[in-house]
Formats: structure tokens, sequence, C-alpha cells
């Protein structure tokens, strides 16, 4: 579904991505974890196109290259780490601009378009909430809201840059859940960026460990979840203990 | 079938813009020094559409004063205000910036630099395109500046070039008018604005550009309400976000230098009327735009008739109007719906 192929990113002066190999199967769920300025929001933003990159991304066996745009758009959704919220606007309007892609340069939405959005809003229980104005909610129904506009974009696959760092646990739960649920209903792929560990390696098929700019491991998540990584990479001393589904990496005091 | 309603242009409103302009239009004609009824004015109106031939009863001498005097008045001023009104929204949008109006990017200093120039060097019939080229090249320096000033190209970059810009304008306006102390009256009856004409001399300078300007910024009108998620998540909704709104403030500023062009700096109206009609008609763009449009227009023939009638045969200058009469509505209206949001 997604192939990275030695991708360069810079910014200002400073190269971020020095050159990262990354694929992503189709309906695989893949997490890009690693210490903070280690490069994954960027590697999620050249991968969305949002940050111009040297290196090839294919995406469903098109370099991104050769994609215009719009039908970029409509193969990648992304939900951005801290979404602008629209002051004043509803919800229904901003799910709907998740249709942008689909409709003519100076067209309206069609049928299909409110019948397709209608049907995100039902699956992720957003209907009572289509007249209410984005900034009225709470942050757990935001973000199911912020989805819920990448879905509507109806591309197979996902790019979710820090779904839960907004939200408290049992917000987390609920959203990774609903992803998850979707993700299996919809055959989409999905490509996330996350801080907690134990939470990135239950939802995941496959962890990502970025470093510096680089893949310093890519595997399951009890190959990646290691002491020693987490040691070497992220500078901490932690536990990882055998869990229900997947590593539990729990954190232990320097001294 | 879906019962989800999006925001569109309502069209209840849409009919309350355009009943808003006719009744401008007719009130503009109907009343000054000589008072004609608003029912044969509107025949006579209709009489200058092909194929219609009504009998309005007026002479004349009074159909002269509707066709001759006083109708390219009251156009000018429906122009003019629907210009100021449509591109005060769409820099509103473009910036996301609640305070953004028309004149944000240099247009004022530039047109009213233009203008002293033309009264300066004793070359007042050149006025009109002294302004609009004056307001044109601030608009294009200043945009030049910004990018090049801003490796983000963000709009911040943009507002400070367009201070910077206005202000060295302005410092060289105000040098000619203190090397030319006789003309600063002229001159600043212009800066208050005004909507004198001469015939339809006015109204053939602006249409065209209105004409541009309405045609491009409604056509995009969509695309400004994509931009208001900012220009990373519109780029990933397939936007190019930079060119749509290089293209949305180039229209819009092309409007803006042509109004100031033909009626001098009127304040207030591009700013107030985009927010007045948010505050009315809800804050999608595909509504703001067209309605701030019509009510834009009739807001300033409506402001103009009581420019000249007020004092008569004394005129004020519309600027003190459009201040006078839409600040404590635009309050009460933010009173009674408490909110403003871009």
């Amino acid at each position: 579904m997604l192939a990275v192929e030695g991708i360069r990113v810079t910014l200002g002066d400073a190269e971020i991505l020095h050159g990262v190999d990354l694929t992503v199967a189709s309906g695989e769920w893949v997490t890009v974890i690693g210490p903070n300025g280690a490069g994954k929001s960027t590697l999620l933003r050249a991968v969305g196109g949002a940050v111009p990159s040297h290196g090839k991304i294919i995406i469903d066996g098109t370099p991104t290259s050769a994609l215009p745009r719009r039908r970029r758009a409509q193969l990648v959704a992304t939900v951005a780490q801290q979404p602008v919220v629209p002051p004043g606007m509803r919800v229904l309007d901003y799910v709907l601009l998740g249709r942008t892609p689909y409709i003519a340069p100076l067209g309206r939405e069609s049928a299909d378009d409110l019948s397709i959005v209608e049907q995100v809003l039902d699956s992720l229980e957003l209907r009572r909430f289509i007249g209410r104005e984005l900034e009225t909610l709470s942050g757990g129904e935001r973000q199911r809201v912020f989805l819920a506009r990448a879905l509507a974009q109806g591309a197979p696959l996902l790019l979710l840059d820090e779904p839960t760092s907004a939200l408290d646990i049992g917000h987390q739960q609920e959203v990774l859940e609903l992803v998850d649920r979707l993700r299996r209903e919809r055959a989409l792929t999905v490509l996330a960026t996350m801080h907690d560990l134990s939470v990135a390696g239950e939802y995941a098929d496959r962890l990502v460990l970025l470093a510096e700019g680089r893949v310093a491991a890519d595997g399951p998540p009890a190959e990646v979840l290691t002491e020693e990584l987490l040691a070497l990479h992220y500078r901490a001393r932690v536990r990882v203990i055998a869990g229900e589904f997947g590593p539990i990496v729990v954190p232990v005091r320097l001294s | 079938m879906t019962t989800l309603r999006p925001a569109r242009l309502n069209p209840g409103w849409l009919t309350a813009g355009i009943g808003a302009v006719l009744v401008a239009l007719i009130a503009g004609v109907a009343l000054g020094p000589v008072t004609l009824p608003p029912g044969s004015v509107a025949a006579e109106l209709l009489n200058l559409l092909p194929g219609v031939n009504l009998t309005s009863g007026l002479n004349e001498r009074e159909i002269a004063i509707i066709t001759e005097l006083r109708l390219p008045r009251v156009v000018l001023g429906l122009l003019v205000g629907a210009m100021l009104s449509l591109a005060g929204g769409c820099y509103q949008g473009v910036f996301r910036n609640p305070l953004a109006d028309p004149y944000l990017l240099g247009v004022a200093a530039g047109a009213g630099l233009g203008a002293t120039m033309a009264i300066a060097f004793r070359a007042g019939p050149l006025l009109p395109l002294a302004a609009f080229a004056g307001a044109g090249i601030a608009v294009v320096v200043t945009y030049l500046l910004g990018v090049a000033g801003g490796r983000d190209r963000s709009s911040a970059t943009l507002i400070l070039a367009g201070v910077a810009v206005s202000s060295f304008l302005a410092a060289i306006q105000t040098y000619l008018l203190q090397r030319n102390v006789d003309t600063i009256r002229e001159v600043y009856s212009w800066l208050l604005g005004r909507l004198a004409t001469n015939g339809w001399h006015e109204v053939t300078l602006l249409l065209p550009y209105a004409v541009v300007t309405t045609v491009v910024v409604l056509a995009l009108r969509r695309e400004l309400d994509v931009l208001s998620v900012g220009d990373t998540e519109a780029a990933s909704l397939g936007l190019h976000p930079q060119r749509s709104r290089m293209i949305l403030l180039a229209a819009a500023s092309l409007g803006t230098a042509a109004a100031v062009a033909v009626s001098g700096l009127i304040g207030f109206v591009g700013i107030i009327v985009p927010h007045v009609v948010r505050l009315l008609a809800g804050g999608s763009y595909r509504s703001i735009l067209p309605l701030s449009l019509l009510f834009g227009a009739a807001f300033l023939a409506l402001a103009d008739l009581f420019a000249r009638t007020l004092i008569a045969p004394g005129e004020l200058p519309i600027g003190v109007v459009t201040a006078f009469f839409g600040a404590p509505f635009f309050i009460l209206v933010l009173r009674s719906t408490r909110r403003v949001s871009v």
C-alpha cells in the first residue's frame, strides 16, 4: 500500500530525516515511535505531502510525485496532531470538507458526497452533533469529528499524528478501538505516530522506531519494545512486562 | 434521501439582499432636491430594460434627472459598496483575521499617494488613474516583500509587509502635502471618500474591474471555507493554498483599487458589512461573500443618500455617514448575537 524509499526532508537548514525506508502493507497498522525530535511527525507529513521531500514515496503502486494533489488527497487522509478548529464552523460543514478532493473546483457537494458523510457520521455516532459548532465540543468528541473528516475523504491510507495526545486514558482507548474497528470495516491501512509505548504496541501490527531521523528498529511490538532499545534511543530506564495484547512498558526511576 | 443541510446560501437571505439593493436603488433615485414618486421611478428604471415600455407620468426633465444625474450616482454607490464589502470579506477569510479590511495590504496608502500626487501636480483628470496605479503598485510591492521576507509565506509576514509599505507611502504623502499646503483641503476631501459623478464616466471606469473581481471571488468562495482549516490541512485536502490565496487577494485588491480610484477612501464598509452578514447569516464564506456583495451595495448607496440629503444643498463626507450609522448598528448586532469569529 505504502512504500517509502530513502526519503530525506530538510526544514530550514536542518535535515530532519536522513533517508528513511518504510513499508506498510494493505490493511496493516504501523505505528512510528521515537523520542522527541526524532522526525515522527515530519515523516507523516512527508507521506501526506504537507512537506516537500527527496526520495520516493509510492502509494498503491504510484509514486506521489506523479499524483496530482486532488488524486493524492483521494488516497491519503491525515488527522493532524493539533488540527485547526475553525471558529464558528458546524460539525457537518467541517466533516463535509473531507469531500473537497471529489468536488470540482467550482462545484458544490453532490448527493453522493452527502450520503457518504451521513454514513461516516452515523458510524462514529456523531449524528446528534452535526449542528453544533466544533469549538463547543469536548476533546474526545472533537477527535471523533477530526477522524470523521478524514474518513469522509474515502482514502484507503489513513495517517494519524498523535491521535490521542490530547485525551485522557479512557478516551484514548475509545478512539483507538474506534480506529481499529473502522480499519477492519473499511479495509483501511493505518500509519500513526504515538508517544505512549504500551498503547502503541497494543494496537499496531508493527512498530517502527525512529531515532535522529533514521529507522533504528522495525518489527512486531515485542521485538521493538525491548529494554535495551529503549535505553539506547530514549535514554530511559524501563521495565518491559509481557501483556495480554503486547509488551507493557513501565518507566523505572533512575536513582 | 439525506436530511443533512450543508452551509449554503440561504434563499431567504439572498432574497433579503436583493430586496435591500432594490430599495436602495429606488430610494436613491427618488429622493433628492426634487422628490419623485417611487412608483414612477420604478417604472422609469424598468423602461431602461430592453423591450419594456411603461408609462411613468414623469416629464422629460424628471426623466433626465433620473437617467443622467441620480442613477449613475446610485449605481456607483452600489458598485463601490459591493466591491469594498466583498473584498473585505475575502481578506478576512484569506488572513483568518477579523480585523482584516480591504486596505490592509497598502491599497489605501498607495491610492492616497497617487491621488495626492495627481492633485499636487495639478493633474486632476488623471486622479483615478493615479490612485488606481498607486493602489496596484502598493499591493504588488507588499506581496513581493511578504513572500521574500517569510520562508513559510505566512499571512502574518504579509500583513507586516503591508504595514511597512503603508507607512512608507504615507510618509511620502505627508511630505508632499507639507510642500503643497494649498492642496490639503482637496486631498483631505478625497481621503474621506466621495461619490461625485460626471454622468456614467465613473461607473464605466469601475464596472469591468467589478465584474472580474466578483466572478473570481464568488467562484472561489468554497475554497475560502477549506482554507479556514489552515494551509497544511487544506493542502492535505487537495488544495493549493498559496495559489488560491494569491488569486483571491489579487482579485479582491483589483476591485478595491478600482473602487478607491473613483470614490476615494471610504472606510468602515469593508470591515463591518461582512461581520454583520456573518453574525446574521452564518459563518460559511459561501453565504458571507454573496451576501456581503448585496448588503454592502445597499448600505453604501443608502449612506450616500443620507450624505447628500441630510444637510442639502451641502454634502457630508460619505465616510462620516457610514461610520455614524454603521457603528451603532454593528454594536447592536454584536450585542444581540455576542460572538465574532472568522
